[in-house]
Parts: C-alpha cells; structure tokens; sequence
C-alpha cells in the first residue's frame, strides 16, 4: 500500500524576509540583478560558538529547516534531504581565494570543511542530534526536485515518516560575477522586474526553503504531494507530451489542473518555455513567484511553498497571479513547472487534502 | 539467502591502477598500486605527498573521448565520461532510448579543477568563459549525460567522500520503486589543488604510502577516480537475456552526528549504515564473507571504522581489506570504484589485500587480509563515509 | 610577555571569528578548550596555522597543539621561546 505524502509544515528565508502568513501582501517585485536575502536574527537559533563558522546560506538552512519542523510540531525527522545547486558558495570562494592569493600558503581548515556541498544538511543533522538518512543534491535547477522526489519515495514506500526536505543557495561575489559574465545574470545595471523584462538573464537571490513531509496528514496539512518528476533535456515540440504522460500517469487531464505554478524569471531567452507550458492548459489561474525571491538553482522549492499556501488557503495574491483568470472553482489540483535555460525540467503535482 | 537485490549488469572504472576493468583487476591481484608524485596538478604540495594521479593529461583524455576541438569538458567531466561509457558499453550495444533510464552521479569537487586554474582569468578573458558554466556539480552529470545519450531523470549528489554509495544506494531505490527500467551510477572526482590544501590543512594526508588500519598509519594519500555501474531492473534483464555480474542487494546511509568532520569514536553513524544496509538486504552478520572497509589510514577513520566493524561482527570478523593504498581515497568516486572491486571479488571469488599493511591497531581485535586469496564470497560489504558525518553501506551479493 | 599575550588574544578572536568575546574576557590562564573558552578540534588546526603564519612556529603533528594550547600562558611561553619571528 502507498502511503500519502503531505506537506505539514514550511520555512524560508528569501530576499522578502522569512515565511510569514502575510509574506506576499507585504513582497516587492525585485529589480536588482544580485539580491541578498532578508536575514533574520539567528541568535535564539544558533549558539555564536556555532555560528561564527556559518556562512549565510548555513545559517539560513538552519533557520527555513526550524520553521517547518516547528509548524509540523517535528523535533527530530527521520530524514534529512537538501538540494543546492552551488553548495556553500561563499565559503568555496574564500578557500580557494586563500590559496591562489597566499600561494597554498598559511591556510586554515574553517572555509574548506564548510564549502562541502552537504554542509549545511550536515549541521541540521548535528544540531539537531538527526542520525537519521541525510542526502544532498547538486543538479543545478532539479537540486531540490531531487530531493523532493528522493524524499517522496521514501515516504511512499514507508522507509520514513517525517522527512525534512529543503533547498538553498547562497549568493558570492565573484560566483556571481562570473554568471553575469556568461548572460546567467542580468547586468548590474539593468533593473527590469520580471514582469517588464526585455532582456536575457535573470535576477537571482539567495534562498532558503524548506518542508516538513509526513506521511500522517495533521490538521496544519498544507496539501498532499502527489508525484514529481524530472527531465534534463526535451525539445519544446516535446513538452506537451511530457506533461500529458506525467498527468496521465497520475489519472488526470489537463482539464483537471486549477492551477498552474511557473518558474518565469524573467530571462527573454527561456521564458518562452513557460508561455508553450500554459497552452496546454485551458484557461485557468498561472502564477509566479521569481519576481519576488529570484533565480536560483534552488528558488523552484519557493514554488512548493507558494502552491502549499494558494491550496491552504484558496486564494491567488494578486501579486503572484500572472495572467488575468478568475479563479472559479476550488484548487485542488496544482502543478508546478520549472526549467533552467531550456533544461533540468521539472514537474510537481500538489493536490488539496 | 539475500533478497533479491538490483542487478549490476555493466561496470566501468578509470583509476591510477588502470582504465580499464582488465587492467585494474590485474594492478588488484598483483599488489601494484597506483601512488606516484602528482604530475597533472601544479601546486606546492607536490614534493609533500603522494597521490593516485591517472598519468593521462586532459588533452589525452579529450582524445580518448574523441572530443572536439573547444569543448569545455573539465577533468572530472571527461573521467566519468569515460568510466560511464565503459560501463555501458559492457553491455554490448545498447539503445538508451530503449529503457526508462536515468543517470545518478556524484562528485565533490566537480569543475573545481578549472574554476582554480581560471578564476580571476576570467574576468580578462572571454575565449574562457565556456568554463565558467562548468564550475558546479551538476555539470559533469550533464556531460556524462549527452555522451552517453540519456534524456531522462539525470541528477547528481554530493556528500562528500560517500557521495558514489549514495548515488548507487538512490539508484538501486528507482529501480525497485520502477520508476526507472535501468540506471547508471556513481561518482568522478578529480585531483585538484582545492581539495589537496584542503585536506591539508586539515592534517590528515601522509607524506608517504598510506597504511589503512596500521597501528602506525599517518594519513591518507588523495587519489582521482571515476567508476559506474549499471543497474537494471528484473524485467530488463529477462528481455535482453541479460547475465549479472551481482547483484545490489543492501544499503543504508545514516548520519554520525558528531563533528563535521571527524567521525566519532564508537562509529556510531558507520554501525547504523552498516546496520541499515543488512536488514534492507535481509542479511546477519555471519552472512557477509568480505569487508572493503572505507579505510582511509587516517588516525580518526580507522579508528571508528574498526569499532563500528567490532560491533557489528563482535567475535566473527569476516575478512576485510581497505583498497585505498592502490588507488589513494578518490572521494566522490571511491564508493563506486570499490563498488566495482566487490563486484569483481565476487566474479572471481578472490579478496585484494590491503597494502602497506605491517601493526595491528591496539585498539582493535582484527587486521585486514594483506595478500590476495581465494575464499568462497556470496555477500561483501563496502562501506564509505564522509564529512558532515555521511555514512553509507552498501551490501553486493554473488550473482 | 604581557604584550605578547595580550596580543595572542587579539589575534585568538580575529582568526576564531570570537565575535562575543573581548581580549579583557580571556584570563592567561583560563583553559582554551573545553571548559572556559569552548574551543574545538578545528580551531586547534587554526590555531597550528596562526603559530606558523604569526610566528614561523611549524607543527607537523596536531597532537603537539594540546599541551601548548592549554591556555594563554602555555601559549605564550611556547611562542616566547620557539618563535622564528
């Protein structure tokens, strides 16, 4: 018998600050080309002898990772499972810095043993004394798809009950500069929202996202996840087929779908693919949420977020709403679709409970 | 008798002992070992210590791999093209579109080899910039995906030294859960000056041959590698008549909790992986003939590695050995190289020996087999563990 | 040698990024590790740097640092004595 999975709680930290229930009324469309995230205060969280080794995007695990286990009322999971795309960048940064800087001379171990991608799973588990299953994954943009579908089976097949699954990325300087070099970023002088975007590259924040899934359904369920699937490379003639198969595996149509839930970033390039997305569907609700958190390799776990919330709570922010459909009917059905640069493709299915 | 387990149908490795399966078999029943001076890497440290280096330079590599001219493959890119093609080219013309296949892969330093050697060049030089895109983790993945043809569910993990068993371990998983038809697994990682300061600075690598589970051992000797393996489900295996070289029958990966580097002094998270990967294979302890130890001949390792094995196995140590003294610790690859010298063992019913191998640990009641012999293998166990307390089992059962 | 130690605790909170600790909160003998400042098995290896980097003090064996790195006044006296600069 396949256990359900359901979300129970959710925790970020994203360049609007932490999650909230008022997160969108109080969001601003982003129109920096590299954005910081809105850091809340760590101290009740993370001793300062813990914390004087943690780079942002530690500290900021730590933090999404807290949230949703206190909202699903979990003080330890049984499993630990993150996605990052460029793992502890800042501190990767700052090694490798010091050795082409002092010529491999006088360094120190700190930076390296943080840059490790699985560093910040690692101080969950150790934090919170976790000797349970603790993966990462580092696919560029499926990162958290990964660990989200990593963590999906294992609470189907009844390996688990309660796993944390999270993303996060943090933003670097020279990383980042590097990214803007290759078009990834949007130059710095460019300040486009997504919305009015004319131009290749995106915005990026750094972010932290993070969820409790359960097998048990608790009167916080979110909503169920239903399936997920990824796909590292398809050609735009082959997307619909795609999507119909990953919907027909699940027994539905795409007139079944209430929602749809878009990882537009404002890249003029790439965001066709979400334009060729939308008309599989009849006219129904599309919304998106980069123009908020921005890109990252992880920022589609926003999307999950985002979902969760709209299915809660039945309403479509008209901050994230995208096209002009009254939503008339109740959602119960949610898919998210999300790809980086015409690759690492990936879809989710939420769905009310 | 295990369970059923996932069939292993190709493998295919490239170490400092060999680039092909032959050639590391060979180097494996012989004793030569594959440590040298670094010779592709340029840094300090290279009169300092010895590595399992791969003697090939990457211009060699790239026309191994029949490369383009201006292709932006970086080392560990092209090393788990490689061991990944050999891996299914073993099965003997094989048609990816067939199958729901997927590819797991792993690494821990992934484009860092070339991000080190352009990192302020790019900001002068654009004819560079096709590698600035190959920096992250997930690139290498990418290019082992196009070489071989793969459109499907591609990605990679990183956990540092357990990386490769933790790919192996989620691919074995998508086989049973039948979401996948066959999957390629494992791990590359290649030498580079990151990660041997890294280490360093962590004063953790020997300035001579390491000496796994030695009383006197001084370190580890850091190594590159790329191995995978082939998985197919029992459905693949019956239509394409199919004979597996063994079978995956166990895993378990839990977390040490204890340091973020160092494992602790019971072995704790190595006892609970090990522990994991014997009930997932249905298996006791007195069913494991073998043990390839993760053995990295660091104080700290070994030391928690032999006393996760003494709890296990109480009075009844099967046999073990740590291959790291062949092929130096490979970290992101070495779960998957050691994975295909299990499989191997059980093929040809033989142990390898643990080099360089002279004092008993005091701490410890056993020593590792230090020549090759001949012994009657249904079950072997390979662990490997890494920072951030990542521990992992894996368990490969006779075909 | 009261310079010197006043001087190692500066540099002590500089290089363990101690962003809570002032030099006037380190006695010269308090312990360094466990109890009393609470440091750990990888500030040791920072602390083995910063001997050689501050003092051209080479330690080849992390061993070494837990008789030295007792407290300020273990340190110091080993400085005092050893240092090639």
């Amino acid at each position: 018998m396949k256990k359900s999975r359901y979300i129970n709680g959710i925790g970020a930290v994203t360049a609007q600050g932490i999650w909230r229930t008022d997160f969108f009324t109080e969001s601003q469309p982003l129109q920096q080309a590299v954005n910081a995230a809105q850091q809340p205060s760590y101290r009740e969280l993370i001793s300062p002898a813990m914390a004087r080794r943690m780079s942002r995007g530690i500290k900021m695990g730590i933090y999404a990772a807290q949230q949703a286990l206190d909202e699903a009322q979990i003080d330890i999971p049984d499993a630990i499972i993150t996605g990052t795309g460029l793992g502890c960048s800042e501190d990767s940064e700052k090694f490798l810095r010091n050795i082409l800087d002092n010529d491999e001379e006088f360094l120190t171990p700190t930076a390296f043993i943080q840059s490790t991608h699985n560093t910040v799973a690692a101080q969950i588990a150790l934090r919170l004394g976790c000797k349970g299953y603790n993966f990462t994954y580092v696919n560029r943009s499926v990162s958290f798809e990964s660990a989200l579908l990593d963590a999906s089976m294992q609470l189907q097949d009844a390996e688990a009950t309660d796993i944390l699954v999270g993303g996060v990325d943090e933003v670097s300087d020279h990383t980042f500069r590097l990214l803007q070099l290759v078009g990834h970023i949007k130059p710095s002088d460019v300040h486009e929202t997504i919305h009015d975007s004319n131009s290749p590259g995106a915005n990026y924040a750094e972010s932290a996202t993070f969820f409790t899934l359960s097998q048990q359904k608790t009167a916080y369920s979110y909503c169920e996840v239903q399936d997920i699937n990824l796909q590292n490379k398809l050609s735009q003639g082959d997307l619909a087929a795609f999507t119909k198969e990953f919907l027909e595996r699940n027994g539905l149509h795409a007139g079944d779908i209430d929602a749809l839930v878009l990882g537009y970033n404002g890249d003029k390039e790439f965001d066709g693919w979400y334009d060729i997305f939308e008309c599989i569907f009849p006219s129904i609700p599309s919304i998106y949420y980069k123009h908020l958190i921005g890109q990252c390799d992880t920022s589609s776990a926003f999307a999950v977020a985002t979902a969760a919330k709209l299915i809660r709570e039945q309403i479509i922010p008209a901050i994230i709403q995208r096209n002009q459909v009254t939503l008339d009917r109740p959602l119960r059905n949610v898919l998210l679709y999300n790809q980086f640069r015409g690759e690492d493709h990936s879809l989710v299915l939420l769905r009310s409970c | 008798m295990a369970v059923a387990g996932v069939a292993i149908t190709g493998i295919g490795i490239i170490s400092s002992i060999g680039k092909t399966i032959e050639e590391s078999q060979h180097a494996l029943l012989s004793g030569t070992h594959g440590i040298s001076r670094i010779k592709n890497v340029e840094t300090k440290q290279k009169e300092r210590i010895w590595v399992g280096e791969i003697k090939y330079s990457n211009t060699e590599l790239a026309d191994l791999l029949h490369l383009p001219a201006g292709h932006n493959y970086t080392r560990t890119a092209m090393l788990g093209c490689y061991a990944a093609k050999a891996a299914v080219d073993a099965l003997g013309g094989c048609d990816m579109g067939a199958y729901k296949t997927g590819l797991i892969s792993s690494t821990s330093v992934g484009g860092m080899d070339y991000t080190e050697r352009y990192f302020y060049d790019y900001l002068e030089n654009p004819a560079l910039y096709p590698y600035i895109t190959t920096h992250d983790a997930g690139d290498s993945s990418h290019k082992i995906a196009d070489y071989l043809g793969i459109q499907g569910l591609v990605t990679t993990i990183s956990t540092a030294c357990s990386s490769a068993a933790n790919a192996i371990m989620m691919g074995a998983r998508l086989i049973k859960s039948g979401r996948l038809d066959r999957v390629v697994v494992g791990g590359t990682d290649a030498l580079s000056k990151f990660t041997i300061n890294g280490f360093k600075t962590l004063m953790i690598l020997t300035d001579e041959l390491c000496q796994p589970f030695d009383q006197n051992r001084k370190g580890l000797n850091l190594g590159e590698a790329a191995a995978y393996l082939v998985l197919e489900s029992e459905d693949v295996v019956q239509r394409e008549h199919r004979k597996p070289l063994a079978y995956l029958t166990g895993y378990g990966n839990a977390n040490d909790a204890f340091h973020q580097t160092a494992s602790s002094e019971d072995g704790e998270g190595a006892f609970l992986a090990m522990r994991k990967a014997l009930t997932v294979a249905d298996l006791a302890p007195s069913d494991i003939d073998y043990v390839n130890a993760h053995g990295t001949a660091t104080p700290n390792n070994d030391l928690s590695e032999g006393r996760a094995l003494q709890r296990i196995f109480s009075a009844n140590m099967p046999l073990f050995s740590s291959t790291k003294a062949f092929t130096g610790h490979t970290l992101a690859a070495a779960a998957a190289i050691e994975a295909v010298f299990c499989v191997l063992a059980l093929q040809k019913q033989i142990i390898f020996p643990n080099l360089n191998f002279k004092t008993q640990m005091e701490e410890l009641d056993f020593s590792p087999q230090t020549e090759v012999c001949q012994a009657s293998l249904t079950n072997v166990l390979s662990n490997s563990f890494g920072f951030g307390g990542n521990c992992s089992s894996l368990i490969f059962s006779k075909a | 040698m009261a310079e010197l130690k006043e001087e190692l605790k500066g540099k002590i909170i500089e290089v363990l990024n101690l962003e809570d600790i002032a030099v006037a909160d380190i006695a010269d003998s308090d312990p360094l590790f466990g109890e009393g400042l609470g440091l750990d098995s990888i500030d040791a290896l920072e602390l083995i740097v910063l001997m050689d980097k501050e003092y051209g003090i080479k330690l080849s064996d992390p061993k070494q640092g837990k008789s030295i790195f007792q407290s300020i006044d273990t340190m110091a006296a080993y400085i005092a004595e050893n240092r090639t600069k």
